[in-house]
């Protein structure tokens, strides 16, 4: 028997878009006799796994940005997951880092024994599911049409994550009076902590980057190189755009996402 | 033409379209193809306000009729630049042809603009139609869309030597705007479909050609943005940016516009409506009314005044085409000069 975590209707979660794993907003339909779904072992377990995985390109948890349209794990051990995306044109090469990080993430679950992620709703979905079922990375799954895997395509992101990482921890140092000479001084375990640190850190760990207190706040992504003086101001203006690229993109995309589908995914939330 | 608090606007549509994406020009076997284009098309008009919205059906195919009340009746614009979108794979007769385009606006004498399109995998033949669209519909601009599907590639990049031999044709037929469009599905697609530094190379290498980036290389602004510093022939189009950011997302959509009049400046950004995905109507009278937000978020971006918007909105696209201008329209004195190349690398080093 199965109890599925379903996606909630949008318009019964007025002022918000959130639910928490076991406590999915809107209505449900419950068959009589199913336990109730949200106190299903297994399947809160399954939506805490899926929020450690990001999209790439937006550096946020498939759960919040309304991704994953339902997940279920049976009394057995068989988890199925379905993710949605905001358009049916999106990025296949992220959508397929996406269901394969959801895959590996569940099936490394304790008592997870199958895992099935299907992405519904995408010009690739035969391909990446498939290929993703298969274990078959990304250059099987797309034969001649790739030349190789992701881990470049997700370095690159990462990059672009620690960027605008650094804005939002450089942001409110400058704000309360910094200047950006002192900045360049700075080590990691000198900045008070914070949320932005935290995830700042993990980014530059993921990279292989100094990620320890007595790491420099500003490097250059590519090498690890600490940034020198007359190179701040323009750091710190590269690392604002980066973020207010990802933001807005990040905008646009829940924007589509909501156009598409009138139900709230899982975990989502409004930003 | 649009008037505010005195102030007049020559507004050019440096963006839109006439398509038809309704089931009757679905190519048989790529329904799916043709049907999420659309649909993906109509959730963007989403971002707009509600009133603007239309149902999937009218989005699918609008009328002539249609088009001239919403982009010239009441959307303000006076010149409309027609940018083709082929994907014949996908689309029988095209989503949205040159000849379409002009059949419909011959009808309008001095209404439109006719670019046309290449693709580098179409070889002497398509450099031979090229010719012949320009010859035919006098076009001065090409939309490109480097994603487009064609006989089982999934796309090209301008540094390609095919598409080097395009330009080249394109210089020598007085072809001088170049509008790029990135789209998801380039090969080889493990590569980054959105990257414009192929943009970079080509700009540098073709001093005589306007690259008009459309929709500021969206989703890659900051990687646009880091280019286009660099390059006095690189332009902003902001198809997207004020549709789909202006209503949904005013914090971020004053963001975007701080940073591009930071790195860009407002001499090299067009408007472009993106019709029939958003209507002119209310990006026009919004953008003039906007103004950025003053707060300290917001206090080291830019500002832009009237003459700043009368740039966008229409001077700078009109100056890139030729388009003349009635003196009541034009830049007062000391209010400098639309689509200026020598303003351009704004942030050395960059």
């Amino acid at each position: 028997m199965t109890a599925p975590l379903t996606a909630g209707s949008r318009s019964a979660a007025p002022g918000g878009h959130s639910a928490t794993p076991g406590d999915p907003r809107g209505p449900r339909q419950a068959t009589p006799g199913d336990p109730p779904g949200p106190r299903q072992p297994g399947a809160p377990r399954v939506l805490q796994a899926l929020a450690a995985v990001r999209d790439p390109e937006l550096d946020e948890p498939i759960t919040s940005l309304g991704f994953v349209a339902s997940c279920t794990l049976s009394a057995d051990g068989e988890a199925s997951i379905r993710l949605r995306l905001p358009t049916y044109f999106c990025a296949p090469n992220f959508a397929f880092l996406m269901v394969a990080d959801a895959y590996d993430a569940v099936s490394a679950l304790a008592g997870v024994r199958r895992t099935e992620v299907v992405l519904e709703d995408h010009f690739a979905s035969a391909a990446i599911n498939g290929g993703v079922a298969a274990r078959a990375g990304f250059a099987r799954s797309f034969d001649g049409e790739a030349v190789g895997e992701l881990h470049q395509l997700r370095a690159d992101f990462l990059r672009k994550a620690v960027m605008a990482g650094t804005d939002q921890v450089c942001r409110p140092l400058l704000a309360a009076g910094t200047e950006p000479p002192a900045l360049r001084a700075m080590t990691l375990g000198d900045v008070p902590g914070s949320r932005a640190l935290d995830r700042l850190r993990q980014r530059r760990a993921e990279l292989g980057l100094p990620a320890g207190d007595d790491a420099p706040l500003l490097i250059d992504p590519a090498t690890g190189a600490p940034v020198r003086d007359d190179a701040v101001p323009l750091h710190l203006r590269r690392a604002r755009t980066t973020r207010i690229s990802i933001e807005a993109n990040s905008g646009i995309c829940r924007g589509m996402l909501r156009h598409r589908y009138d139900t709230a995914g899982l975990g989502e939330e409004d930003q | 033409m649009y008037e505010k608090d005195g102030e007049k606007y020559f507004v050019v549509d440096s963006h839109m379209h006439y398509w038809n994406a309704a089931p009757d020009n679905w190519v048989p076997g790529a329904e799916q193809y043709a049907k999420g284009w659309i649909e993906c098309f109509h959730a963007y008009q989403g971002l707009g306000p509600p009133a603007t919205h239309w149902t999937i059906e009218h989005f699918q195919k609008y009328s002539e009729d249609d088009l001239m009340k919403d982009v010239f009746e009441d959307g303000h614009v006076d010149v409309a630049v027609f940018q083709p979108t082929y994907l014949k794979e996908w689309y029988k007769e095209g989503f949205n042809t040159t000849e379409r385009n002009a059949e419909m606006g011959k009808k309008h004498p001095g209404r439109f603009i006719y670019n046309t399109r290449w693709d580098p995998r179409d070889g002497d033949e398509g450099i031979e139609v090229l010719r012949r669209n320009v010859e035919r519909y006098g076009s001065k601009g090409v939309k490109l869309y480097s994603a487009e599907w064609n006989s089982g590639s999934r796309g090209w990049k301008l540094t390609d030597p095919a598409a080097y031999r395009y330009l080249e044709v394109c210089q020598e037929l007085g072809i001088k705007n170049i509008h790029v469009h990135k789209g998801p599905t380039i090969w080889p697609l493990d590569k980054d479909a959105f990257d414009v530094s192929d943009v970079d190379h080509a700009a540098t290498d073709f001093q005589d050609l306007n690259f008009i980036v459309e929709h500021v290389g969206l989703p890659r602004i900051e990687d646009f943005c880091f280019m286009a510093t660099q390059e006095r022939n690189v332009y902003a189009g902001l198809a997207v940016v004020i549709g789909g950011l202006m209503h949904a997302r005013p914090r971020f959509f004053a963001k975007v516009m701080g940073e591009l009049l930071f790195w860009v400046g407002e001499d090299k950004m067009t408007f472009g409506s993106d019709y029939a995905i958003w209507e002119p109507k209310w990006q026009v009278e919004g953008f003039v009314d906007w103004e950025m937000p003053d707060v300290e978020e917001f206090s080291d971006y830019p500002r832009l005044n009237a003459a700043g918007k009368k740039k966008i909105l229409g001077l700078n696209a009109a100056k890139l085409y030729d388009i003349d201008v009635p003196a009541e329209y034009q830049l007062g004195a000391g209010q400098g000069t639309p689509a200026a190349q020598d303003d351009a690398q704004l942030v050395a080093g960059a």
